[in-house]
């Protein structure tokens, strides 16, 4: 209940102005003041990126420049994914593991001409710039700290992009341009974190607010917060750091794995490497999956999980409502025996257990093509 | 003629007798957000003041509901279950959440009147 979460300590992105002048209720957030729903409120906003455009400051995000002989070779030291097989041009999602098998933070690592540019999460930035550091004595790491960042998301995103830069329409999913916005070099990359068609669009920090308001004034756009961005992508299925995934899970229980490519799984070569082969070869003994409560209450993150039995066997590591699916939905780590699809679960929310059911996930269909 | 009480929290409390209707303050609800859900005590549920009476969810998150003053649940809002936006809609009316049997009316005079919940609501910026 505090409107004022400018004050203090908190650091402001470049588009703090903006989102006052548009009446954001503003909160602190990785130890940025962030808006977490403007006046239309979380649930037409999250509508809205479903049905149209939204448009989203993840200025606080971290962005990194990494150049060298060879970074992706290098880079591959540090996370499993496959980034020298990576194309140019491409983008790809992976993390950073730890010697056993945890996940330190998640990334997307795009591969451009001469170098990797990747985006980190708000609240890991400042491990993450060390990590890079230490562990890439071979590269030069440039934290990237004079462009924002803005997502622009949902099935209208291209249309009303386009009309700026005609190019983007080109751009495949999980793909990277840099081009001209209103006169302004952009790095754009076509992905994002709702599940929507989008994009993700690096501007520098003093151009920031110009390209915000003119994205904001086509038709088909709308600002969101940090709220619907938190309801979109736990409809979607995706991780939240910190939440869903931590230095306490490793890719194969968080059902990332497919972020681990052929050749990595086989050679190996980054940190937890052996923990992450043994579970990919025999498989892990509890797994991240979708839960669908079968009444109306949400199940927050911690709510305990029960087998049918009522043995607890688990936690809820997001939950909420979920506007598209207009009811509740959740995420938890369950043993791989009660991972299956339409298993029944009990989920204890204040104190009374509440039948539920693992889900696929998404539990909305996705609407990019990748 | 019915009286209106507030509570620090936000919940309001219409006395008629020594029954009364509770809910939250439209301050409350603009605060949450859109309401998805509330969980409401079972009839003959004896609540103390200050205790929980009702859970709110909003999409964000969950927030519990106090008791302006003790009582017994004589009554919880159906219509919340299939139609929770009630709350945001219309707080101080169809919103309402439990009706209560007073087990101590005198705790009524703790509690700020309309005049000076509009003072404290100010207060907060």
């Amino acid at each position: 209940m505090d409107n004022s979460a400018a004050a203090g300590d908190l650091k402001t992105t470049p588009l703090n102005d903006l989102h006052v002048a548009l009446g954001a209720r503003m909160v602190p957030f990785a130890g940025y003041a962030m808006p977490v729903q403007y006046p239309a409120g979380i649930l037409a906003e999250h509508l809205q990126t479903r049905a149209q455009a939204g448009l989203f400051d993840v200025s606080h995000m971290g962005q990194v420049r990494i150049s060298g002989a060879d970074p992706a070779r290098s880079l591959e030291r540090l996370v499993p994914g496959d980034i020298m097989g990576l194309e140019p041009g491409r983008t790809r999602y992976t993390q950073f593991t730890n010697e056993t098998g945890g996940i330190l933070d998640d990334l997307m690592v795009t591969r451009r001409a001469g170098d990797l540019f990747l985006v980190v999460n708000a609240g890991c930035k400042e491990q993450d710039f060390a990590l890079l550091a230490t562990g890439l004595r071979d590269c030069a790491v440039e934290p990237i700290l004079d462009r924002a960042l803005l997502a622009l998301q949902g099935p209208a995103a291209v249309t009303a992009l386009a009309r700026y830069a005609p190019a983007v329409s080109a751009v495949a999913f999980m793909s990277y341009a840099e081009v001209d916005i209103a006169g302004v070099r952009c790095f754009v990359t076509r992905s994002g974190y709702t599940g929507e068609d989008g994009f993700e669009i690096s501007v520098p920090n003093d151009a920031a607010e110009r390209l915000a308001r003119l994205l904001l004034a086509e038709p088909e756009v709308k600002p969101i917060g940090l709220g619907a961005r938190d309801s979109l992508r736990l409809e979607a299925g995706l991780c939240l750091y910190g939440h869903d995934i931590d230095t306490t899970t490793t890719p194969v229980e968080a059902a990332i794995a497919w972020s681990i490519g052929k050749r990595r799984r086989a050679e190996g070569g980054f940190p937890g490497a052996a923990v992450i082969q043994k579970q990919l070869a025999e498989g892990p003994t509890r797994k991240r999956v979708g839960i669908r409560p079968e009444g109306r209450a949400p199940a927050r993150e911690h709510t305990p999980i029960t087998d049918a039995a009522g043995a607890i066997v688990g936690e809820i590591t997001s939950g909420g409502f979920g506007p598209t699916v207009n009811g509740p939905i959740a995420m938890g780590y369950v043993p791989t025996a009660l991972a299956k699809t339409d298993t029944p679960l009990q989920l204890v929310v204040r104190g009374k257990p509440l039948p539920a059911r693992v889900a696929a996930m998404p539990f909305t269909a996705k609407r990019y093509a990748s | 003629m019915s009286e209106i009480r507030y509570t620090k929290d936000h919940e309001w409390i219409r006395v008629e007798g020594d029954t009364a209707t509770v809910g939250i303050s439209d301050y409350a609800q603009n605060q949450l957000g859109d309401v998805v859900f509330v969980d409401l005590p079972d009839v003959g549920k004896k609540v103390a003041k200050g205790g929980e009476a009702a859970v709110v969810e909003s999409v964000k998150a969950a927030s519990e509901v106090y008791a302006p003053v003790g009582g017994e649940v004589i009554g919880a809002n159906d219509q919340l279950s299939g139609d929770p936006a009630l709350v945001n809609r219309d707080p101080m009316g169809e919103g309402w959440f439990v009706k209560l049997k007073l087990s101590n009316p005198a705790e009524l005079a703790e509690l700020m009147d309309e005049a000076a919940y509009a003072d404290f609501v100010k207060g907060l910026g």
